[in-house]
């Protein structure tokens, strides 16, 4: 099927092909929105995901807490956002994290009326900077 | 027979819910937020509908990757709020109409709408950040006060439905509706948006003319709007904006003709453009003589 958009710079569409790779990555990260999963996965992370046949790097990425990578690997934001949530990470403090502008320039960009489209739109703008 | 007079349109932004339940409303930040709700629950408060059908996404809560339904009817007698990752909403058990729920499952299968059944599921706050603003504080001691009708949309696997999947599923919705013989006042809330992007390099896109757009187009022109490819949202109004195809639902459950009564627009609410329109169908609006806001 033709994606008509690929050329969205700094974005993950989580079509088929992404949500085929990621399937138990994100298995893994939705089991944690039940409190006693929490439990098992903080008291020995290692042990939990080995009940997850993910990738290697997906193990990896969890254990790192690469919030970036764990989308480059097939991981959806919505349950990205579980691990985050069960670190005490919020939507916006995540986004502070995975656009590399930290937490606090983020919170001000959205104050100032966040990111605009300028710009923003396509690959190629992307490119020249 | 039941009819639907009026319907909503509202994000659902889960720091609002979040905002509401720590009480600090109040604070600088987000007193412009429910500032335009202050018209909203008034005019709930008056309107006093029986049903509220209540369109939503579901955020990998109640249904994580092994089904990923496209329209999916809650068809239970109650649904109770989930824990999404940090313990559930304090906020009241969700009510349904439980006949009106099955006899619209029937008629729109039958209009070959071939939706999936729901007769266990938990909500999150998709669903009651909508009923938070609308209805205000309430406790889960607290009866929300009207009964619901959830209908879950899949926006978080590409593709969701097409607007205009989305617009004549309104339609047959209120055919149901309309099909239904007890004398019932039901409204119906498109929910989700605005312009956001939660993940990724981009995170944080916001457009306000898009959404200005959006939101004038639902009384101008909504057939024409119903029809904006997917690509569109994902460029213009970022990768999670696409959740505003849930409001053509609620449109195309509407009249052709609409009066807007009420409209909120603030940046930001975390990540989130919140957007909020009221739009009553032209005829209900006029037989009450009531004046339009603005």
């Amino acid at each position: 099927m033709q994606k008509d958009y690929e050329d969205i710079p700094g974005t993950f569409v989580f079509d088929a092909d992404r949500s085929r790779e990621g399937y138990h990555l994100n298995q893994f990260c939705i089991s944690l929105r039940l409190q006693k999963n929490r439990e098992a996965f903080n008291a020995d992370e290692e042990a939990y995901l080995d009940g997850f046949p993910m990738t290697p790097e997906q193990r990896d990425a969890v254990l790192k807490r690469d919030w970036n990578r764990l989308l480059e690997l097939g991981g959806n934001i919505y349950y990205t956002s579980k691990l985050a949530a069960n670190d005490g990470i919020n939507f916006q403090n995540l986004a502070g994290l995975m656009t590399g502008m930290g937490v606090e320039a983020y919170r001000e960009m959205m104050l100032a009326g966040g990111r605009s489209p300028e710009g923003n739109r396509y690959k190629s703008e992307w490119e020249d900077k | 027979m039941a009819r639907i007079v009026a319907g909503v349109g509202c994000s659902h932004v889960p720091a609002i819910g979040v905002a509401m339940d720590t009480k600090i409303t109040d604070q600088p930040y987000w007193q412009p937020v429910f500032k335009g709700f202050e018209f909203s629950r008034k005019w709930m408060a008056e309107e006093k509908p029986d049903v509220v059908f209540l369109v939503y996404n579901d955020h990998c809560t109640a249904f994580d990757a092994s089904v990923i339904p496209t329209f999916a009817l809650g068809c239970a007698a109650t649904f109770t709020p989930a824990d999404e990752g940090w313990g559930p909403r304090p906020v009241p058990v969700v009510h349904n109409h439980q006949k009106m729920a099955s006899h619209i499952a029937q008629s729109l299968v039958l209009d070959e709408f071939d939706i999936t059944i729901m007769n266990e599921m938990e909500v999150d706050h998709g669903l009651t950040v909508p009923l938070s603003v609308m209805y205000g504080d309430k406790t889960p001691e607290d009866d929300w006060g009207v009964q619901v009708i959830p209908l879950a949309v899949n926006v978080v696997q590409y593709p969701a439905p097409t607007g205009n999947r989305c617009y004549n599923l309104g339609k047959a919705i209120r055919k149901a509706v309309e099909s239904y013989p007890e004398d019932l006042k039901v409204m119906i809330f498109g929910t989700g948006g605005m312009s956001h992007q939660l993940q990724y390099k981009r995170a944080g896109l916001i457009n306000p003319e898009f959404d200005t757009m959006f939101l004038d187009k639902l009384t101008s022109d909504p057939v024409g709007l119903s029809k904006m490819p997917h690509v569109d949202y994902l460029r213009e109004a970022g990768s999670e904006g696409v959740e505003m195809v849930m409001w053509h639902v609620m449109r195309g459950a509407l009249d052709d003709e609409v009066v807007e009564v009420h409209r909120h627009y603030h940046v930001p609410a975390s990540n989130t453009a919140v957007g909020h329109i009221i739009l009553e169908n032209k005829d209900y609006h006029d037989s009450r003589g009531k004046v339009a806001a603005e």
